[in-house]
């Protein structure tokens, strides 16, 4: 994405690249409406007390994932190319932290 | 600065050494800062055998062998083992691949001197009130109710060594991902750049835990906080999960590369290439990644219950099979090949069955309902000594014989390499194979002492002549490396003839910028290539030009300076009303230096290309 | 392409920040890092939820957390993230005011974050929910702190960046250093989403 098709006229390039960039802000934009609309959902749905907080808890934590997921595919740029070795280590680090998570949870008592 | 000698006095070779970026300087300040801290390590096992030599002996008791055991596991895991493994790693990875430097000399730099204020800071807690005494693991329970600062010197030393380590790993993964020089693809990389690499992957991940961990350390003893204290509602396993979630890791950062060491020296004293190559680097990275589930075999004894157990007891016995696939190799290497039993290659000789018998004793341990009996008994200190001494420190002393000519420009001297493998070798046999029986006839771990009449004292004492084997192998090492320095066989790039991989290609010592012009890789083990066709040297993949380097920096120093400072500021900070000041005025100095070298442009220098080709026509001499 | 070299915005490459040898191993050490930091946060957010329950006499989750002032403040800082992608969507198109311009918005919106946090504690302390009370005390300072803590520094790097490069306007030099310090700049957003799920939503949810 984003790559310099040369047409050999600067002025045609940065002309098609300026317009790839605005394409891209606007995608940015609806993942940020995206990302509030989640969020209220979120508080919605913990504020709402006919909710049980079986369905609450995981149904906010599902939220919180997707939102993560805008975060770092649109604003981080995780969805662009050259992305596939930060895209490994992150998913790395989150391995290891489920892993971290799922252990306190199961195997941490009194 | 080139290879031309120069006339530098002390005080500019000092200077040159607190601020340089090299990574091949910064390798020599691992080596020389490992080695130190490993020569205190076995001074404290030393100890550790003397008093445990014969039963109710008073050599050592009580509280101050407990501080010298700690110290004894922390400095050689920590300060030495670690250290070491990161020398091997800067003297030669950039230069295996084919690039100038790492990725981020700077942080390189930074990286040592954090690791070396850590490691100064946790052993000025001799003088000063006590060392720690919690074992190197270093357990809520007990490490809370420890008197006196001890576990404080623990906590913050590491918390800054740590913070050292953490920025190699991330350096080490930038550099080989990013560059390597043109052809070398990641199925044509040296295996022990492949080892780095995916240690640098263990020590990304597996550190984060230990700073949270030694945080809540900090925070519980020096700030009142509660997490592992059950009065306040906290829990002393979250310290071992936290500890061990790194620990585990720890020791395949430690033995990964190990290692890629050893397939480095089977394929060149066998003259043939490594077998199953590919099978090799798929195993270390699936041992990399196991490594990361296992960790609560640790913990079998803690209560998690059976099921818990269970899944991790299979987990590590699972490790057991990459682990396998790597002997197999290695002994398939050898078979067929033209053997020359120079001194690295008697070390890797020496691995292979004696990593194997600390490989299986560790299968045993990972069958949980076993371990019940093995757990805290002399069984587990037979069996980790074995894999980190049979594994880690062979391949240590092998990797400093074999890359020493690379660093230094001189061989050491094979006799008396020779004479110090055997005394090794034999001292560690003698003290660490009668410990499997001392554990199995029930003799507790860290105990200072024990009753006559059980059957133990005849095992204890064995092993007692076999530290002072190991202590006569160090002295011959220290000769060796003394009478090299002074007047050693000068070394040529190929320093052992039969080099298949690129630093051997470069002079010995390489020149500051390593490659006049960056080579362009054919194959795996691309010098050896080179060498069959009948090429003199590599094949150039740029023309020779202008070489940019990296300008050296005191600040990384001043940046580790300043923690060191702060470190005492917080430890004291209850007693002292200095103390929070002296703290903050650390942390000052740090983010001072850090602000500094951010607004501060340093776009490096050039070498220029008349100099190159000058340094290079005094190197083909 | 040297470093320093002054370009138009045709010269101006359309990935300024990886334009460099220098740049691309910033980038690269920079998701490393990120993902080094995802496991420490995981161990923080791990402790909390194994000692959220132990309040040890002190005040709750449940009775402490005010939803409208959790709620405000993910506002001020996910809309900060927004604007450091326009920040960044400017450098791209080599408009160095307005980078500047949106960066600056961006530490005004993390300092009312940061504001409303202190705020925030201030009120805890005085209900005597305080570190030293307990282990969810403990707990929930250290994780919301270390996020706090890292907003801060955030700033000053943010700020410092900006002040510094305010005469020179952008080249190939610096166009790294913006890109990741706003790298930096969503990740701690990334981890305010678990925050505010986990800690406060999870809290008032029981």
């Amino acid at each position: 994405m984003a790559n310099q098709t040369n047409t050999g006229n600067p002025n045609v390039d940065l002309a098609y690249r300026r317009k790839k960039n605005a394409e891209e802000m606007k995608h940015q934009v609806i993942s940020f409406i995206l990302m509030i609309a989640l969020t209220l959902v979120a508080f919605f749905a913990v504020g709402y007390d006919e909710f049980s907080h079986w369905f609450s808890v995981p149904f906010i934590l599902l939220l919180a994932v997707v939102q993560v997921a805008f975060q770092l595919y649109y604003f981080m740029h995780m969805s662009h190319k050259g992305h596939e070795l930060p895209a490994l280590f992150l998913y790395g680090g989150v391995l290891v932290a489920f892993l971290t998570v799922w252990a306190f949870m199961t195997v941490v008592w009194w | 600065m080139s290879t031309l000698a120069r006339k530098k006095g002390v005080g500019a070779v000092i200077w040159d050494y607190l601020t340089t970026v090299d990574h091949k300087k910064i390798a020599i300040l691992y080596l020389i800062a490992g080695g130190f801290f490993f020569l205190i390590g076995g001074l404290e096992a030393l100890f550790i055998r003397i008093q445990l030599a014969k039963p109710n002996n008073d050599f050592l008791v009580g509280g101050l062998y407990n501080q010298v055991l700690t110290m004894h596991g922390t400095t050689m895991i920590f300060l030495a083992a670690m250290p070491l493994v990161f020398a091997m790693m800067n003297a030669v990875v950039p230069i295996q691949i084919g690039a100038r430097d790492v990725a981020f000399p700077f942080l390189n730099a930074l990286g040592f001197w954090l690791f070396f204020f850590g490691g100064v800071f946790l052993n000025l807690s001799w003088f000063l009130g006590g060392a720690p005494d919690a074992g190197w693991t270093s357990y809520a329970s007990l490490s809370l109710e420890s008197p006196g600062h001890g576990i404080d010197f623990y906590v913050l030393g590491l918390q800054i060594s740590g913070f050292g380590t953490l920025m190699g790993g991330i350096n080490f993964l930038v550099t080989i991902i990013n560059m390597r020089a043109p052809g070398m693809t990641y199925m044509r990389m040296p295996m022990f750049t492949w080892a780095t690499f995916v240690t640098s992957a263990l020590i990304l991940f597996a550190f984060p835990p230990l700073t949270v961990g030694l945080i809540f350390m900090m925070m519980d003893r020096l700030f009142g906080g509660n997490f592992y204290n059950p009065a306040g509602g906290g829990n002393t396993i979250i310290w071992e999960h936290l500890f061990w979630i790194f620990g585990h890791p720890e020791v395949y950062i430690l033995v990964l590369p190990a290692f890629g060491i050893f397939s480095e020296i089977f394929a060149t004293f066998s003259k043939k290439r490594l077998f199953g190559y590919s099978s090799m680097v798929f195993a270390t990275v699936l041992i990399g990644f196991l490594g990361f589930m296992v960790w609560a075999h640790h913990m079998f004894t803690v209560g998690m219950g059976p099921i818990a157990n269970a899944i991790f007891a299979v987990a590590t016995m699972a490790i057991a099979v990459p682990t396998g696939i790597k002997i197999f190799n290695w002994l398939f290497t050898m078979w067929g090949g033209n053997i020359r039993f120079t001194t690295p290659m008697l070390y890797a000789v020496a691995f292979i069955p004696s990593f194997v018998m600390g490989g299986v004793t560790g299968v045993m341990n990972a069958a949980a309902a076993a371990d019940y009996q093995y757990h805290d008994s002399y069984f587990v200190v037979a069996h980790f000594h074995y894999v980190i001494v049979g594994g880690v420190v062979f391949a240590l002393l092998a990797g400093a014989h074999y890359w020493w000519p690379k660093m230094f420009g001189k061989m050491l001297n094979e006799t008396l390499g020779k004479i110090t493998f055997w005394l090794f070798f034999i001292g560690f046999h003698l003290t660490f194979f009668i410990q499997h029986f001392l554990g199995l006839m029930g003799m507790p771990r860290r105990v200072f002492t024990y009753l006559p009449g059980q059957g133990l004292e005849t095992g204890n004492l064995i092993s007692t002549v076999g530290a002072f084997f190991m202590a006569a192998a160090t002295i011959v090492l220290l000769v060796n490396v003394v009478i090299t320095t002074a007047k050693g066989q000068k070394a040529e790039a190929d320093a052992w003839g039969d080099g298949r991989t690129l630093e051997w290609a470069v002079a010995s010592p390489p020149p500051e910028y390593n490659f006049a012009q960056t080579p362009l890789v054919r194959g795996l083990d691309a010098l050896w290539i080179e060498k069959m066709e009948g090429k003199k040297g590599l094949t150039p993949a740029e023309p020779l030009g202008d070489i940019h380097m990296p300008n050296p920096s005191i600040l990384p120093f001043i940046i580790s300076l300043g923690l060191f400072i702060a470190a005492f500021g917080f430890m004291y900070h209850n007693e002292y009303s200095w103390g929070l000041f002296v703290g903050i005025g650390g942390l000052l100095i740090t983010l001072g230096s850090m602000f500094l070298r951010s607004v501060i442009d340093d776009h490096g220098f050039h070498i220029h290309k008349e100099e190159v080709l000058e340094a290079e026509k005094g190197v083909k001499a | 392409m040297h470093v320093e070299e002054k370009l138009t915005a045709e010269t101006f490459p359309a990935s300024p920040e990886k334009a460099t040898l220098e740049g691309k191993n910033k980038f690269l050490g920079f998701w490393l890092f990120l993902g080094g930091e995802t496991v420490l946060f995981a161990s923080l957010f791990a402790t909390y939820l194994a000692l959220r329950d132990k309040t040890a006499g002190g005040p709750s989750a449940e009775e402490l957390f005010k939803m409208p002032l959790v709620f405000v403040a993910t506002m001020l800082l996910l809309t900060s993230s927004l604007t450091s992608v326009y920040a960044i969507y400017h450098m791209k198109n080599f408009d160095f005011k307005k980078m500047q311009l949106w960066f600056g918005i961006t530490v005004l919106l993390g300092a009312g974050f940061l504001g409303l946090e202190i705020f925030e504690f201030n009120e805890y302390v005085r209900e005597g929910h305080v570190f030293t009370k307990s282990a969810f005390a403990s707990s929930f300072y250290t994780l919301v702190g270390t996020h706090g803590a890292h907003v801060a520094f955030g700033l000053l790097w943010i700020l410092t960046l900006m002040i510094r490069n305010a005469k020179r306007g952008l080249d190939l030099y610096n166009a790294p250093k913006f890109y990741v310090a706003s790298l930096y700049w969503h990740f701690i957003d990334v981890v305010w989403v678990f925050i505010f799920t986990v800690v406060y939503l999870m809290g008032m949810v029981g």
